[in-house]
């Protein structure tokens, strides 16, 4: 790029950073679908109309009243009564002029349940402060849409919920925080074999002993190494140790003394490239022998998965159990000549294996009857260069989640014996009163229940009529049926006391029996997953009255705004769980803000 | 407009008794009532990323009286998330055009802006606000803001804390999709210069490696900026904000790139590498925004649990976050009720001072001491000089007999005083 700067990359420079242009791209073509534009919703679309998204199209079926000027900084004073949707979208259309923005003046329930069609023209939906029953028929329409990805996103009092739901999340240039160098220096390929050895360390000037590569002080290192040890490079920690020191022990000393050399402080330090040994990561392993790239794959399977069979032909063959190299090297102490050939050395062998990348890829697209161009070399240039951090995130459905055939009661009963925080930390670390996270999950989930049985939520005013003070409800007075809504949405998944699971108790609001079923609104009890519903967390919940306030609605809003862009660019992992098995799975987010943690539930 | 219904969903929180809240949460209407009254007062430093989100999240938390202060004007890379300024608005103060904005949309609200450098407030201003909140991104200003607040803080005879000294301060910092936001209660939670670590320092690269061995197209960058810069223009100061300096730069290590083969260096990495550029996006600005002005709320009014101390989130892969209870430093220069130092009680007060100087930790806050015990001066610049002089060459032992005394330390470098917790150890006991 030359010094004239054009002036989108002005003003979009510092995501550009991030992102890249490829991003931005994709970022540009993508149309979203707001749904409810109440603080959570506006937050979440003005982060990314301020990115650069192509365009939105905002769902909103209400007035702009008193409510949202507390709440709502994309409203105004003077546009009380006028439509909330009309409202903010001009004021979101101030923010970016490259960005289109339009509107519907409509209940979105009404539209799920009425227009499906409505969503085929969106690449993203994000539903805001919507109950489970209809985001479980929306999730649903927008899978059939085969375009639209869902993202639901909640603020409710000091709780914050997301979950994102599309069949696969499927990234290609991640940009992992940490990760090891591609050095191969345990696997090393003949071009780089016989590029260490042509140096000859012995008889080289002081200036040149100093300024060679540490690969090359390395792959010497073992190479005398394997000689010494038939073969084997170092396995135990001794040997690990030992390996070191014979790294040291190729320094040049002047009078005994070892000279300052950075390049053997560099090796040294690296040695671990040496003995450490090559492994394909487990997640893409789990991704090389999915069933999509394989059994399944089809003239119409995404192109990632065309990738993967084509890697995987590669790592079987070429590649001889490793994936392509990156061929990118950091940067280390070594003349400007020496290392531009060392770098040489790599790019070449990275442009070696990408042509054998290609050639599985054309074979693979004739196989499948599809052009064997379809597919460009920069794109199989781009999957190799990542082919590391390829990762593919499937989501169940909403219906999965909250079926009691399909509810995964296991991982909700760990989520509430485990309490609150990122990794099980937090609540415990702090001090605070017992605060679990998964809890509030059940919690959120009961509040929707009392919903569908009073027509409002626990500890709220009876309706969103104007002049309903805080006052008029007592919140305590709705404890006992919210306890009794979150002791059922338990059995549904199979926990609790009394397991509920006759098929007519459906997926979505589970009214049947709320009121009545034997058992089922006992109280807490300790030890059990229930008991991590306690009397704290339902005062809470019944004390905020589904009040949506603005700082927890401008953190849900940024969160959810990385979300989408994650789910977008896909240069990034979404919100997940990895499990055991290293495989990633989806998650859903709960934002407890009260005690200032996250946990991301498997469900 | 009905303020009651308009403040419907704060108030609700505000209003109603609640399990999980802040020690001494009294809720009532009286709550919001000091929000929004002139008792109130939050300050807000820095207008950027995060400082538009604040002033939009406190307004709409029903604080009225805001201040912010910031010393630079608009630029069009601001526009991706500072979310409050306008193409037209480019060149303007930030401050100033924030608090216009704010205060056009929100009614009620009354944010004051100071365009202006955070160094030329004076102690009191800061002294006025009820709580501070920092969106900041660099980590000078930081610690400078950290002296002014932990500057107030004053400790009883038991060093414990005096209430009424600590200032609030909650502190946000953001890079591409991760952050932090911290609560300071000085005296009570770890200041920043208790846990410095936190900020790693920057690499810098070797001016060897620029000048002899270039090999990536940064070390091409930073050879024009730092090294040719000076040989072909001296005298000229280089200003990352002069357009035509950062294209000079650019085709000089455009120039030597091309001269040693190395590949990759483009205006935009120019920039970067040269002004040390801070990847920033809208919603981590609004994530980390919203966590600080949450906890200044409940710092405010109780009206929850507090943060104690630090979240840190990552968003950049999955997302995590952690909070974590760090620990103050006991011997933290800035906050700390007493450092400890061993000292010998037959060295000399001049002997005691030098020691000061030369303390890895305390030395470099430090130029010219100036040492009081109590309310007497052992030794003091100024008009008091003369008098106490002759301490100097009299025994600590004499100066201060109590093994254990906290000695008050004023320097000019200095905002507020430092402690020094003197200990004559087994010396003294023989
Ligand atoms: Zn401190």
């Amino acid at each position: 790029m030359g010094p004239v700067v054009d002036p989108k990359a002005k003003r979009y420079d510092r995501q550009l950073r991030i992102w890249g242009t490829h991003g931005q791209q994709r970022l540009e073509s993508c149309c979203i679908c707001l749904l409810n534009c109440g603080p959570t919703g506006s937050e979440t679309l003005k982060n990314l109309v301020l990115g650069g998204i192509a365009s939105f199209t905002i769902v909103d079926g209400q007035k702009v009243e008193a409510r949202d000027l507390g709440n709502n900084f994309l409203v105004s004073a003077s546009s009380l009564g006028e439509p909330r949707a009309k409202v903010v979208t001009e004021l979101l259309q101030e923010l970016n002029e490259s960005v289109s923005g339009s509107y519907v003046e409509e209940v979105p329930e009404v539209l799920i349940a009425d227009n499906p069609e409505f969503f085929q023209s969106f690449d993203l939906v994000i539903a805001t402060q919507m109950r489970e029953q209809d985001m479980t028929k929306l999730d649903d329409i927008c899978r059939a849409t085969g375009r639209a990805k869902l993202l639901i996103v909640r603020s409710y009092g000091l709780v914050g919920y997301l979950r994102a739901s599309l069949p696969e999340h499927r990234i290609v240039e991640s940009k992992p925080d940490s990760q090891l160098d591609d050095m191969r220096l345990n696997q090393p390929w003949p071009e780089l074999v016989a590029f260490a050895a042509s140096f000859d360390l012995a008889s080289a000037d002081d200036v040149t002993h100093a300024h060679t590569p540490y690969v090359v002080i390395l792959l010497q290192a073992a190479s005398a190494w394997r000689s010494a040890h038939g073969g084997r490079l170092p396995g135990t920690s001794a040997e690990k140790a030992a390996f070191k020191a014979s790294v040291n022990g190729m320094r040049r000393t002047a009078d005994g003394v070892p000279l300052q050399e950075e390049n053997f402080d560099e090796a040294a330090k690296a040695a671990f490239h040496v003995y450490g040994t090559y492994e394909i990561p487990k997640e893409v392993r789990g991704l090389l022998e999915d069933e999509a790239a394989g059994p399944r794959l089809r003239a119409d399977s995404d192109e990632f998965w065309v990738l993967v069979a084509a890697l995987r032909a590669f790592v079987e063959g070429e590649g001889q159990g490793t994936l392509p190299l990156e061929g990118s090297i950091p940067d280390m102490h070594a003349t400007t000549d020496l290392y531009l050939k060392l770098q040489a050395v790599y790019r070449e062998k990275a442009e070696r294996d990408t042509a054998a990348v290609e050639a599985h890829v054309r074979q693979i697209l004739g196989r499948l009857g599809r052009p064997a161009d379809s597919i460009s070399r920069e794109t199989i240039k781009l999957y190799c260069r990542h082919a590391r951090h390829l990762r593919c995130v499937r989501y169940r459905s909403l219906a999965e989640e909250c079926s009691p055939e399909t509810a995964r009661g296991e991982a909700l009963a760990a989520a509430l014996r485990a309490g609150g925080g990122s990794g099980g930390r937090g609540g415990g670390d702090l001090g605070a009163p017992p605060c679990c996270d998964g809890a509030l999950y059940v919690l959120l989930r009961a509040a929707d229940r009392f919903f569908a049985q009073t027509g409002r939520y626990p500890g709220a005013p009876a309706a969103l009529s104007p002049g309903a003070g805080a006052s008029e409800v007592d919140p305590a007075d709705d404890i006992p049926l919210l306890r009794q809504a979150a002791m059922q949405v338990l059995s549904d998944a199979g926990l609790g006391p009394n397991p509920r699971k006759s098929p007519d108790s459906g997926a979505g609001g589970g009214l049947g029996g709320l009121g009545g079923g034997g058992g089922a609104g006992g109280g807490s009890l300790p030890g059990t997953a229930a008991g991590a519903i306690n009397e704290d967390l339902l005062a809470e919940v019944c004390r905020a009255g589904a009040a949506e306030l603005h700082v927890v609605a401008a953190f849900m809003g940024g969160v959810a705004a990385q979300e989408a862009i994650k789910l977008v660019t896909r240069q990034f992992e979404a919100i997940k769980l990895v499990t055991r098995q290293f495989v990633p799975v989806a998650g859903t987010l709960i934002v407890n803000s009260m005690a200032a943690t996250t946990t991301v539930l498997e469900l | 407009m009905d303020d009651a219904e308009r403040w419907r969903d704060l108030d609700l929180l505000l209003t109603r008794a609640g399990r999980l809240v802040g020690p001494g949460f009294e809720p009532g209407p009286e709550l919001r009532e000091f929000l929004q009254s002139p008792d109130c007062r939050v300050l807000c430093v820095g207008a950027g990323g995060l400082g538009c989100e604040i002033l939009k999240d406190l307004a709409l938390s029903g604080v009225v009286h805001i201040d912010v202060i910031d010393m630079d004007t608009i630029d069009v890379s601001n526009l991706n998330r500072q979310f409050l300024f306008r193409m037209k608005d480019v060149g303007q103060p930030k401050a100033t055009v924030a608090a216009e904005r704010i205060n056009a949309r929100v009614p009620g609200v009354k944010v004051t802006p100071v365009f202006g450098r955070i160094e030329d407030q004076p102690a009191d201003w800061y002294r006025s606000f009820s709580l501070i909140i920092l969106g900041l991104d660099s980590l000078e200003a930081r610690r400078y803001m950290n002296s002014v607040v932990c500057g107030f803080l004053e400790y009883d005879d038991e060093g414990q804390p005096d209430q009424s000294t600590i200032k609030p301060m909650v502190d946000g910092g953001t890079e591409g999709f991760k952050g932090h936001a911290r609560v300071i209660l000085p005296g009570f939670t770890p200041c920043f210069e208790c846990t410095l670590w936190l900020f790693p320092p920057q690499t810098k690269f070797p001016l060897c490696t620029l000048a002899e061995t270039p090999r990536s197209p940064a070390h091409c960058i930073e050879y024009a900026h730092l090294i040719l810069w000076g040989q072909v223009r001296p005298g000229e100061e280089f200003d990352t904000d002069n357009e035509e300096h950062m294209k000079w730069v650019y085709e000089r290590a455009a120039e030597r790139a091309k001269q040693y083969g190395i590949q990759g260096v483009t205006f935009q990495l120019t920039q970067g590498v040269v002004k040390n550029i801070i990847p920033a996006i809208a919603s981590t600005n609004a994530i980390i925004s919203a966590q600080c002005v949450l906890e200044a709320l409940k710092t405010l009014t109780c009206f929850s649990t507090g943060l104690d101390n630090y979240m840190m989130y990552v968003g950049s892969s999955g997302l995590y976050s952690l909070t974590t209870k760090y620990d103050k430093d006991p011997a933290c220069p800035v906050c700390s009720p007493g450092v400890p130092l061993d000292v010998d009680p037959d060295a000399t007060l001049q002997q005691f001072i030098d020691q000061l100087l030369a303390d890895p930790s305390l030395g470099k806050h430090l130029s010219a001491p100036s040492v009081s015990y109590g309310s007497t001066n052992l030794y003091a610049h100024g008009i008091f000089e003369a008098d106490t002089r002759p301490n100097l060459s009299r025994r600590m032992g004499d100066l201060v007999a109590d093994d254990g005394a906290v000695l008050t330390v004023n320097d000019k470098r200095l905002r507020g005083p430092m402690r020094v917790k003197v200990r004559y150890g087994s010396a003294m006991r023989a």
